[in-house]
């Protein structure tokens, strides 16, 4: 531009380079087994037995392919970028392929990979104090770097196993490639925390379907490169979250219990109460004290038959399942006791929207009480603001 | 294919039959009339609509146009002292040049990339009207002043958690129901009163009015009635002590000579761009602005659009875009933002040209002419017997109240005789402020000429002078 | 669909392949400042008068004195007037544009000869206190442009004064409250109903105004579900504001049941007819049992954009509602027009005067040239318009129209890339972008993206085949792009103004810059 650049400062000028100098790390992880058990049936590849089964089947290695699309988007960074990974099937060879030079952990691996050496090699993404970590796998996966890292670090999923229920995925390997440069690169700051859920398989391949919720990892945050997400200018989920738990709390009476269900919109309803609470299960509140906490089904029917109660439910997983899925302890019994009339149902519009207008699920166990919590439901969320919407039974 | 007599529309490329039949063929449908299925019956319109012939030719139109215009009067055409927020001043010919090129005129919503022009355009306006005010932070221009001063108090409210505003009572009347309709039943709006004498802010009204509630308090300056307001500062560091606001509404063709309000005090200052560049257009030139410091608590509380300057992946290259374009509420979750949408964005593409045609010296300039050609009127008319100018005893800029109860003649009859010389009279203020009595609101700017005010002198003498008491 | 020259049924289109947007590489104003330049002179002041009052400033106290000037530039005329033309240059206007990317926004010609009149003195130079008896033309203007509208809607009054359609829906929510106010249920009546594809404003507007808001998701058919209406009336019903077609161009045929169920339930309807133009002369808010409704002059009515206003929303109400309308209207006693400021239940105003004259003006103007069968005329060929660009679309790989059990669309059309961002990454963003190297604007939608990868086609009756076949090709050629060289796409543009921006510093209170002096301060600060 020449002349007229009088006032920009020479280091806005370069504004772009100084901040690549930082460099960033990346930390990149794959689960190799990953997605085997799906091409051959199988409902996932969790345990030893299975997975040999699924070789036994022809299963191909497929998360490799996947984390080889997620980097692709990332290679424009490759002199800007620290890439720190695994060896060998864990992100070695994936990285050095497509052209990076990354920084290897050294580990023993067998050849076959478990569950542990995702754990250690999360643990070492920690410990290498990665920016950000990419992981390809399935559900599975996350619940292992869940248990691992939890919140401690940011991280993102390439889809790339049997099973997505999980809210930490990107919707494609490349736009996960895709959001963790945009992360690097310092356009996204924002983080949000999604949910790691997980099927028992051993119960799946029975038919049994039992997701639970397990935690929540911390994701960059940029709405429209996350599954179905953007909701607009207010698209600060915790922003919503806090507004919900503001006109619930608004509407909290004296004369009834409260029921709270898992999950981190009803968390914030909690700390707005200022009350120790369980992100992952269910507690109890009357007059705004503590009853109970992380109970389960007996004790909540103990603690609350002859009360009046009111349920305060908020949908959970992709699928968007308002009751059987990581809230099993809300019981067929527990939802009779309260009565259809007490659930209180609350979301953020962020949740709402990646329903991508599907209604919401309820799986109770019982056919009888599913159907007849079908219907049209007043959600809160936000505050003074509702919507209604449709749940269905299975 | 058969030609078929029906019209074809100018404005209307495919109502040429033959292109419609191969549309409809492209679609797969017979008539028009089946891509309307899904319009029940009986919410059809049936009856052809009672509208008047159309005027198909451009010149039929003008000729109609123009016979409708023969019966306005302009302000061209007679020497007008109106304005009370709407006001005749100097257009310089770049103005409309400018906002006349279809580029601006037919643009709307295009992204940096195909808007380059209007982004940095509006950001100029933007930095423009900062120098003016003092101040760092610049909207896109809302609708008008009243708009600004509403959407000014609703920002103290969420900033502040407070729920009531003082308003001084010298406020345009109807600028105050637009605030009231506004903040109703959110903000409650309260009065303050004035100095009889002078017109400024009655402090110890004000002060008794102060409570841990007041999320502000607004204030014009120069006033709706004309007179500066030199109170600015104690207004200002009342209202902080109390953790409240000052915001303060202010005509920026005073701003070359008057201090902006950002220098005594006020946290957030509105107004109206319409004196800019921008012509009367019958009350429809208006365009409002909002400023605050640079502070990202008052930021976040914007609701209008502020455009701001960033870089592109070409070094050296500007780039432009929507500032926290994800805006949410800071203060207290439990309050709405407001809406964004078509404003008066044109407004401010005019008066930033009209600022950087003027500079710093022009604004100066207008300033000062404003000054001593008002004075000089004030200075005229105050001569005439039984008329006291100005009815408050303050300096004034632009415009003043003229006192004409001692001559026992109406406004509205002083007016009328005002307009057989050639002049429209200054407002009636008798339904506004009826305790006032006989007072209009007199408004002086740099198109008058002594010779348009000397006439004006001339003319009221003559009518004061020959209509008797009623 | 592509290529340099194509016929196609007779009518001659060319893809703008070699397009490149006029690049001025332009300082900012700032920039041009030379010191003791001017760009314009004000009116003298009369020796007579400088001796008579001195210097003008000696009379105002000494605080209330500026003591340096406004650094604002200095700048000669012609000067200032190349810079604004070359920024007009890196302005994409409807009229070098086929502008049908901008759904909802209704970008259609607006005829020159209307612009003429706006310029007259006898509508610039016309102060609105000035007496009635000297204004008579602008306020026939307004009074016939009321009736006209009375006509097109079947509602009984109309007012200008909303400065846009946000305003007009202001003026819609206040006399809901008004009216259950006056009722004695103000209090209780909390609640506003809206759509999730109802224009934005009508949530934020009903926010504003205290009230809770309740807003309805779509059933699969993509219509609003009016079950979940039936869920979410009760005693607590203030109101219903509601679109129709909604954003998704889908008439929805159940109106009257639903201004039905919320009469019932005590509540006034509303009607935001910003998306209009397909419907004039075919069906009225009238006949749907509406209460309000109203028209964006600068969408439906043809007065132009102005790059966001200034506008017009003009508000009509049945004849009950009257009384509640902003003051003052146009009354006409058969030989004077005048305004009435005695309406004994107003809201009051929302915004200084009568609104936007030019917009009223030019509506008028545009009324007059069309007639009856010309406004029909105007709804039929945008709305034949509409469904020839779908059918095309719906032919292109990876673009669906959303809620596709519903094939009928009126004048306007909610897409989804939802099939070609999963088959190549590349976004509808991405798209738009690229849409800019032909020349085009191409917008995604309003949030929320309840459609995912949305996009929005509105055609308008001011588009011609050729030109409509012309931005179709170049959707093609983007299609394409993204399934063969996706990074071509995410790249885009490269025939802007402007090259990607780094939207980081926009986002960051210690960089961002609304004004040049801010912007200087923070580089200072950087350095």
């Amino acid at each position: 531009m020449g002349s007229h650049m009088a006032g920009l400062s020479e280091e806005a000028e370069k504004g772009g380079v100084n901040r690549a100098l930082n460099r960033k790390k990346l930390g990149f992880l794959i689960n190799p087994i990953a997605g085997m058990g799906g091409r051959v049936g199988l409902k996932g590849t969790d345990g030893r037995e299975v997975l040999e089964k699924a070789i036994a089947l022809g299963a191909q290695p497929w998360a490799r392919e996947r984390a080889l699309e997620a980097l692709k988007p990332l290679l424009r960074l490759k002199d800007e970028i620290e890439l720190v990974t695994y060896p060998s099937p864990m992100g070695e060879n994936v990285a050095l392929n497509i052209g990076f030079s990354p920084k290897v952990i050294q580990a023993d691996l067998r050849e076959a990979t478990t569950e542990k050496d995702t754990k250690r090699a999360a643990k070492a993404m920690l410990d290498e104090k990665v920016d950000l970590l990419l992981f390809a796998g399935g559900d599975g996966t996350a619940r292992d770097i869940c248990s691992a890292v939890g919140t401690s670090l940011v991280s993102l999923g390439i889809p790339a196993g049997v099973k997505i229920h999980s809210g930490v995925f990107a919707s494609h390997p490349v736009r996960a490639g895709e959001l963790a440069a945009l992360f690097l690169q310092r356009s996204i700051q924002r983080t949000m925390e999604a949910e790691v859920m997980d099927v028992d398989e051993e119960e799946l391949r029975r038919e049994i379907v039992s997701a639970r919720l397990y935690g929540y990892l911390k994701i960059p945050h940029v709405e429209r490169f996350l599954q179905r997400t953007k909701t607009g200018s207010t698209g600060n989920e915790k922003y919503n979250q806090e507004a919900i738990a503001a006109e619930v709390v608004a509407d909290m009476s004296d004369e009834f219990y409260y029921l709270v269900g898992p999950g981190t919109t009803t968390s914030a309803i909690m700390q707005k109460l200022g009350l120790d609470h369980s992100l992952l299960g269910v507690d109890l509140v009357w007059r705004n004290n503590l009853l109970g906490k992380d109970l389960n089904e007996e004790q909540i029917l103990e603690k609350i038959i002859g009360k009046p109660t009111k349920l305060i439910l908020t949908p959970i997983g992709g699928q968007g399942f308002l009751l059987g899925r990581g809230n099993q302890q809300i019981s067929p019994e527990v939802i009779n006791q309260i009565g259809k009339g007490n659930i209180i149902v609350v979301a953020t519009k962020q949740k709402i929207h990646s329903l991508n207008s599907r209604p919401l699920l309820v799986d109770t166990g019982e056919d009888s009480l599913d159907k007849n919590l079908a219907g049209y439901y007043r959600i809160t969320t936000g505050y003074r603001e509702a919507i209604i919407y449709k749940v269905n039974s299975l | 294919m058969k030609k078929q007599e029906k019209k074809v529309y100018p404005y209307i490329p495919n109502s040429v039959p033959e292109i419609k039949e191969q549309m409809l063929k492209e679609i797969g449908v017979q008539r028009i009339e089946d891509l309307y299925a899904d319009i029940p019956e009986n919410l059809r319109y049936k009856n052809k609509l009672n509208l008047p012939p159309p005027l198909s030719s451009e010149y039929a139109l003008k000729r109609h146009m123009d016979a409708i215009f023969t019966k306005n009067k302009t302000c061209e055409e007679y020497i007008s002292f109106l304005g009370g927020g709407c006001y005749n001043h100097q257009v310089p010919a770049i103005c409309d040049e400018i906002n006349q090129r279809s580029e601006f005129l037919t643009a709307y919503a295009g992204e940096p990339y195909e808007d380059h022009g209007r982004f940095q355009s509006l950001f100029e306006y933007e930095s423009l009207m900062g120098e003016l005010l003092d101040m760092d932070v610049v909207n896109v221009p809302t609708y008008d002043w009243s708009q600004a001063a509403s959407t000014a108090i609703r920002m103290a409210e969420r900033i502040t958690g407070r729920k009531e505003i003082l308003v001084s009572n010298i406020i345009s009347p109807d600028r105050l129901m637009v605030i009231k309709n506004y903040c109703h039943p959110v903000v409650n709006v309260r009065m303050v009163k004035h100095c009889p004498e002078t017109g400024k802010l009655d402090l110890d009204d004000f002060k008794s009015k102060l409570s841990k509630n007041t999320a502000g308090i607004y204030f014009e300056n120069p006033s709706y009635l004309g007179f500066i307001e030199v109170q600015g500062q104690t207004i200002a560091d009342m209202a902080h002590e109390n953790g409240a606001l000052s915001i303060v509404g202010v005509d920026p063709t005073s701003l070359g000579i008057l201090t902006p309000p950002s220098q005594y005090g006020a946290d957030i200052v509105c107004g109206d761009i319409q004196g800019l560049g921008i012509h009367m257009f019958f009350g429809g030139g208006l365009g409002g602005f909002i400023a605050t410091h640079d502070d990202e608590k008052f930021v976040m509380e914007y609701p209008s659009r502020l455009f701001g300057i960033t870089t592109t992946t070409v070094e050296g290259e500007y780039g432009f875009g929507d500032v926290a374009y994800e805006r949410t509420s800071f203060a207290e979750r439990e309050e709405g933002k407001e809406f964004v949408g078509t404003h008066s964005a044109l407004c401010g593409v005019t008066a930033g040209v009209y600022l950087a045609l003027m500079g710093p010296e022009g604004m100066q300039e207008l300033g000062t002419s404003i000054l001593q050609k008002s004075q000089y009127a004030l200075k005229q008319i105050s001569a005439i017997k039984g008329v006291k100018a100005p009815m408050f005893d303050s300096s004034h800029f632009k415009e003043f109240v003229v006192d004409f109860n001692k001559t026992g003649h109406k406004i509205k009859d002083i007016n009328k005789a005002l307009l057989e010389k050639g002049i429209f009279g200054g407002m009636d203020l008798s339904s506004e402020f009826p305790e006032f009595g006989y007072c209009a609101l007199y408004c002086v700017t740099e198109v008058h000429t002594k010779k348009d005010i000397d006439h004006l002198r001339d003319s009221l003498t003559e009518i004061l002078g020959e209509g008797g008491q009623e | 669909m592509s290529g340099r020259k194509t016929m196609e049924n007779n009518s001659t289109f060319k893809l703008r392949e070699k397009f490149h947007q006029a690049k001025w590489d332009e300082p900012i104003i700032f920039e041009l400042h030379t010191p003791g330049e001017k760009g314009v002179l004000v009116p003298e002041v009369e020796q007579e008068i400088q001796e008579a009052v001195g210097d003008g400033i000696s009379a105002i106290p000494e605080n209330m004195r500026r003591k340096s000037n406004p650094a604002l530039p200095e700048v000669s005329q012609m000067r200032v007037l190349k810079h604004f033309l070359r920024l007009s240059q890196h302005t994409l206007g409807a009229d070098f544009n086929i502008d049908i990317g901008q759904g909802t926004c209704t970008m259609k010609y607006s005829p020159k000869i209307n612009e003429t009149f706006v310029r007259s003195p006898k509508a610039a130079a016309i102060h609105p206190c000035q007496d009635q008896d000297t204004v008579q033309g602008a306020l026939e203007i307004i009074y016939k442009l009321d009736s006209f509208l009375q006509e097109i809607s079947g509602m009984d009054k109309f007012t200008f004064q909303p400065g846009g359609g946000a305003a007009a829906i202001l003026v819609m929510v206040s006399i809901i409250q008004k009216y259950q106010e006056l009722r004695g249920e103000g209090q209780e009546r909390d609640e506003i109903i809206t759509t999730i594809f109802s224009h934005p404003s009508d949530a934020a507007v009903a926010a504003v105004k205290g009230y809770k808001v309740i807003t309805l998701y779509p059933d699969d058919l993509g219509l609003p579900d009016i079950e979940a209406l039936k869920k979410a009336v009760s005693e607590k019903t203030a109101g219903l504001l509601i679109t129709n077609p909604e954003d998704t161009g889908i008439f929805n045929s159940k109106i009257q049941e639903f201004t039905k169920i919320v009469h019932d339930a005590g509540g006034l309807c509303g009607y935001d007819q910003a998306n209009a133009n397909g419907l004039l002369g075919i069906t009225r808010a009238k006949e749907a049992d509406f209460d309000m409704c109203f028209f964006n002059l600068h969408k439906s009515f043809s007065s132009p954009h102005g790059c966001g206003g200034p506008a017009t929303g003009a508000l009509g109400v049945c004849e009950s509602l009257i009384d509640y309308m902003p003051i003052p209207l146009v009354d006409f006693d058969g030989n004077k027009y005048s305004l009435n400021h005695n309406l004994s239940h107003s809201i009051g105003k929302v915004r200084g005067f009568y609104g936007v004259f030019p917009a009223v003006l030019r509506a008028y103007a545009w009324v007059m040239s069309m007639g009856a069968e010309g406004l029909k005329e105007v709804a039929e060929v945008a709305v034949l318009n509409n469904n020839y660009v779908m059918k095309k679309i719906q032919e292109l790989k990876g673009a669906a129209i959303s809620y596709p059990k519903t094939q009928g669309r009126i004048e306007q059309v909610r897409y989804t890339w939802e099939k070609l961002t999963e088959d190549t990454g590349v976004s509808t963003e991405d798209i738009t972008n690229r849409m800019v190297d032909f020349g085009f604007h191409l917008w995604s939608s309003h949030h929320p993206w309840v459609v995912p990868q949305p996009f929005t086609i509105e055609p308008t009756e001011s588009y011609s085949k050729a030109e409509l076949d012309e931005y179709l090709a170049g959707l093609e050629k983007t299609v394409r792009e993204a399934y063969e060289d996706p990074d071509k796409v995410k790249n885009a543009p490269y025939q802007s103004v402007s090259h990607k921006i780094d939207h980081h510093p926009l986002d960051d209170p210690e960089k961002w810059a609304v004004t040049w002096r801010a912007y200087l301060k923070k580089q200072k600060k950087g350095e």
